[in-house]
């Protein structure tokens, strides 16, 4: 176990940094598509840098939701709750349209679009009374619903926009769910686009526990720094394999937890780990001198010295490998 | 504009256009068609200038006329009816000298499309053969869809266009005889090759751009094999004996020249040797070629820092007021001196006289430059490499006949970069020296692969190029038949000798206390960021001080115990004091002079940094 552990003084920042970063240069700017989701979720570079940088929303988030354990080989009713939970909004399955001249907005509901996510006319008709409450006079025949309100242009104008977003059904956040066969456990499971970890949680039927959502943000949210440490290395490695690069998981590991040091994941770079080094030379010599200067001056900072460039910029030894070890005389 | 043109009938709406005069809106013709075609047909007559392009898609409703220039712009033969207007009698008065190109274009035989042109309306043929009552022209010779370089190249049609592309930039860089009166010209810097040779396989246009006359190559046996390791990686073996038989050899001219010029205050430079009472008097070996005039004198053996016109000029700054009314003028030396590696002979002086009307004086040096390892060379399909290796004659292998290749290439130069050509041209010259003519390799209508075989079978050859070569070292026959035959190639002009530089100490800039950089600077290489992690990837703590600062700016700062600031030596007093708190404790710190900067620059910015001291190794 010993003879695996790393030499002391070793710099494995460094090393990592170039092993991570030297494939980089070769990574392809093609990006692959996921089975079943129209939106492209950006792998490559692109995504590398996204999970670098930590962004609270990334591109496009993906959500696999596994079933309880009786219905996760079953096919229809992970349909059925891949159904249940896609959002959809009032606008996604009606045409609105507003008329000033008789302050009424006419909804035209696509009943057959409706039919397969499992709506009536009827439903519609209850949500909108359910958030406008009596404000407006409802009418409606068929797929037509005539909404009569007696309020000047601007408020007509909220209204509409109100109405458009009115949730029918499914969870916030999700959308596209589509049903995935999982070849090597024969599981069924749900890939749905965007993220809400909150109210998946209440989800019937859903095995709460195997939910992973590729939004590194979403899970430290929910599941902690650890949980979060983890979907990072997941999805940096899933980067790097997928465009065929080797990198040892160590490397991988050391960025991971660098980035999540602090008890969040923060962004390499200005903002995060570099912004936030200990050392006020270091810092300077990255990015904006100045201010970094400033306010050392104004906080009266005392730079140790303990680390690599600091230690460069004065021009002594680092303290590192070779430079690690001092030699006392004997007395 | 679309709801104007949703009104009218569909038949209305192809004819209006918009028409538009380089870029610029002229107004609306009614029949887009018709104005096209007159405008076609009074540029062909003459009546507008033939500098005119059209271009109308159909239904776009906008008709560009552009006259403009910067334009890429290609002749074509215009064809009316099916049949092309250049007939067999033009050609022939063209023979005969009594009709020009220019004529051509007068009568409207042939004329000049720019892209947009010949995109929109022009229908173009490539042979004759394929025309039809739809085609409007006739492109004249297929080869000519490439430029002026290429199309002096062999089997251009064989190799992939990436290396033509980097092959027409090398020849750019070929050496050969640029101008006749090269030994009256003062270039700054100009190669003349020995025997240039014009290449066993050339191209139509070849001869026609008259590159037969200045020729800038020679024709070097070739064998694709590999040499024992000294041809790796586009490295190629040169033949020593061939060398020395001046194959590739070719001589550099460089210039410098200097005036009399005149300053402010009526003071003046003045060309002599210096005296040693001159301000930066150099040693006087340095001034010993030169004449009374100052001037070195013609074939003269000259190394770097050699003097080659000595110059007095007067003082930089205006000088103090005297103390005594005599003011003895302190002049500076301000020589031209031979540059870093400029080793050579002083080819001419030239004494002339500058636009200001200052006495100029140009001074031509000569060297010779044999081919060297390191030198560059490169065939016409891209194939560049550099020498590895100068191999005497006896040690190269030679064919049953005796033929010793001049050059070695390595195979692996081939598969990857595709350049068929290149064999191609290999296979053609062989078949050409054999032959005693030169053998045609024009694109897309070149001799064809199979009749150089076929002839290069008649001579006993094999057929397809390949001989039995013996070792020259042990004298047996090598295993593999070798590929081997007779290419142009060119000496580039990226020679080593004019690019060798060392240092090991040297000047260093005056700001930073840090090595200059650059080769006329007698600069160091830089040691960048990215090598400074790797050594401390490699935990090479100490490599790294001693890169970073003692090789480059170190410094004794005197550090003021008390208050951390940096100290001054007082020279009078002899003791070390700080100029902040006065103290007198002063320690001696090694550091960067760049650190030191850094630390002026900080208090500029009105931030007082203090430097702890601690013992040594704590």
């Amino acid at each position: 176990m010993g003879k695996k552990l790393i030499d002391s003084g070793e710099a494995v920042g460094i090393i990592a940094a170039q092993s991570l970063g030297e494939p980089g240069t070769q990574m392809t700017m093609r990006t692959f598509h996921y089975a079943g989701v129209a939106e492209q979720v950006p792998t490559g570079l692109p995504r590398l840098i996204e999970l670098v940088d930590a962004r609270r929303e990334p591109t496009q988030s993906l959500t696999d939701i596994y079933l309880e354990d009786e219905f996760v080989k079953d096919k229809k009713k992970n349909e059925e709750v891949a159904a249940a939970l896609e959002h959809v909004s009032l606008s996604d399955v009606c045409a609105v349209t507003e008329n000033f001249a008789k302050k009424e907005l006419r909804i035209k509901v696509d009943t057959k679009f409706a039919q397969t996510k499992g709506i009536t006319v009827r439903d519609i008709i209850n949500k909108i009374k359910e958030v406008l409450g009596k404000s407006g006079k409802i009418k409606s025949k068929n797929d037509q619903i005539l909404l009569h309100i007696n309020a000047t242009y601007q408020k007509l104008r909220r209204i509409t926009m109100k109405v458009k977003s009115i949730p029918l059904k499914g969870i916030k956040g999700l959308s596209k769910a589509t049903v995935v066969y999982n070849e090597k456990t024969g599981e069924y499971f749900i890939r749905a686009g965007g993220y809400n970890l909150h109210d998946l949680k209440k989800a019937e039927h859903v095995n709460f526990s195997r939910v992973y959502t590729n939004n590194v943000r979403e899970i430290e949210k929910h599941f902690g720094i650890e949980a979060g440490r983890n979907a990072l290395l997941k999805e940096i490695r899933q980067v790097m394999d997928l465009q065929g690069l080797t990198v040892d998981v160590r490397h991988i590991m050391l960025l991971a937890d660098a980035m999540c040091s602090r008890g969040m994941i923060e962004p390499v770079g200005r903002h995060g780990l570099s912004g936030r080094k200990s050392s006020v030379l270091a810092r300077a010599a990255f990015e904006e001198t100045v201010k970094h200067l400033v306010n050392a001056s104004i906080e009266g900072e005392e730079d140790p010295l303990n680390g690599v460039t600091e230690n460069i910029i004065i021009g002594q030894t680092v303290k590192l490998g070779t430079g690690k070890v001092r030699l006392i005389m004997r007395q | 504009m679309m709801t104007t043109h949703k009104e009218k009938s569909p038949k209305e709406k192809t004819k209006r256009a918009v028409v538009y005069l380089n870029g610029l809106y002229m107004g609306f013709h009614d029949n887009a068609e018709e104005l096209v075609r007159e405008i076609i047909s009074k540029r062909r007559s003459g009546e507008l200038t033939p500098n005119l392009n059209v271009s109308y898609q159909a239904g776009s409703g906008e008709i560009h006329l552009n006259t403009s220039g910067g334009r890429i712009r290609r002749p074509y033969i215009i064809v009316k009816n099916g049949k092309p207007l250049l007939t067999k009698e033009h050609i022939d008065k063209l023979k005969a000298n009594e009709l020009s190109w220019n004529d051509l274009i007068a009568k409207g035989i042939i004329e000049y499309l720019d892209a947009e042109e010949e995109g929109t309306l022009a229908h173009v043929a490539t042979t004759e053969e394929e025309l039809t009552s739809e085609h409007t022209h006739l492109e004249i010779d297929n080869s000519s869809i490439t430029g002026v370089i290429v199309s002096t190249f062999p089997y251009p049609d064989h190799n992939s266009s990436p290396r033509l592309t980097m092959a027409s930039s090398m020849m750019k860089q070929s050496l050969g005889l640029y101008s006749v009166n090269f030994n009256y010209r003062q270039d700054s810097r100009a190669h003349v090759q020995f025997y240039p040779q014009v290449p066993l396989v050339q191209t139509s246009s070849y001869k026609a751009l008259n590159f037969d006359k200045r020729p800038a190559g020679q024709n070097f046996v070739v064998a694709v094999m590999s040499y024992y390791g000294y041809n790796m990686s586009d490295a190629v073996v040169l033949n020593k004996n061939s060398i020395d038989r001046a194959l590739g050899r070719s001589v550099f001219y460089k210039t410098y020249e200097t005036e009399e010029r005149r300053y402010p205050g009526g003071q003046k430079d003045k060309l002599m040797v210096p005296t040693p009472n001159i301000v930066g008097y150099r040693e006087e070996e340095l001034y010993k070629n030169l004449d009374e005039d100052g001037i070195i004198m013609p074939e003269v053996s000259i190394k770097p820092r050699d003097v080659l016109i000595g110059k007095v000029s007067p003082p930089r700054f205006m000088e103090e007021v005297a103390t005594f009314g005599i003011t003895e003028e302190k002049r500076r030396e301000n020589s031209i001196t031979a540059k870093g590696g400029d080793y050579g002979t002083v080819d001419s002086v030239m004494l002339s006289e500058s636009l200001a009307g200052n006495k100029l004086v140009k001074v031509k040096l000569r060297s010779l430059k044999i081919p060297e390892v390191g030198d560059k060379f490169a065939s016409r399909h891209g194939q560049k490499g550099v020498v590895g290796y100068l191999c005497p004659q006896e040690d190269l292998p030679f064919t049953k006949d005796g033929i010793v290749p001049d050059l070695i290439i390595n195979p692996h130069a081939i598969p990857s970069r595709t350049t068929a050509g290149h064999i191609l041209e290999m296979l053609g010259g062989k078949v050409a020296s054999m032959s005693g003519r030169t053998v045609n390799g024009t694109m897309f209508s070149g001799e064809k692969e199979d009749d150089l075989r076929a002839e290069l079978k008649k001579y006993g050859f094999n057929e397809a190029g390949e001989e039995e070569l013996y070792d020259g070292i042990t004298g047996e026959k090598l295993k593999a038949k070798i590929f081997i035959g007779v290419i142009y190639y060119q000496r580039l002009h990226h020679l080593v000798s004019n690019k060798m530089h060392v240092r090991s100490r040297g000047p260093v800039q005056l700001l930073t206390h840090q090595p200059t950089e650059g080769k006329a600077r007698e600069g160091g290489l830089r040691f960048g960021e990215m090598e400074r992690d790797c050594l401390i990837g490699y935990g090479a703590s100490q490599l790294i001080k001693e890169r970073l600062l003692e090789e480059s700016d170190k410094m004794i700062a005197l550090v003021c115990a008390n208050c951390g600031s940096l100290g001054v030596h007082d020279y009078v007093k002899r003791r070390d004091y700080c100029p902040v708190c006065k103290g007198t404790r002063m320690e001696k710190i090694e550091m960067s002079y760049a650190f030191k900067l850094l630390l002026d620059e900080i208090k500029s910015l009105g931030i007082f940094p203090r430097l702890k001291i601690g013992e040594k190794g704590k």
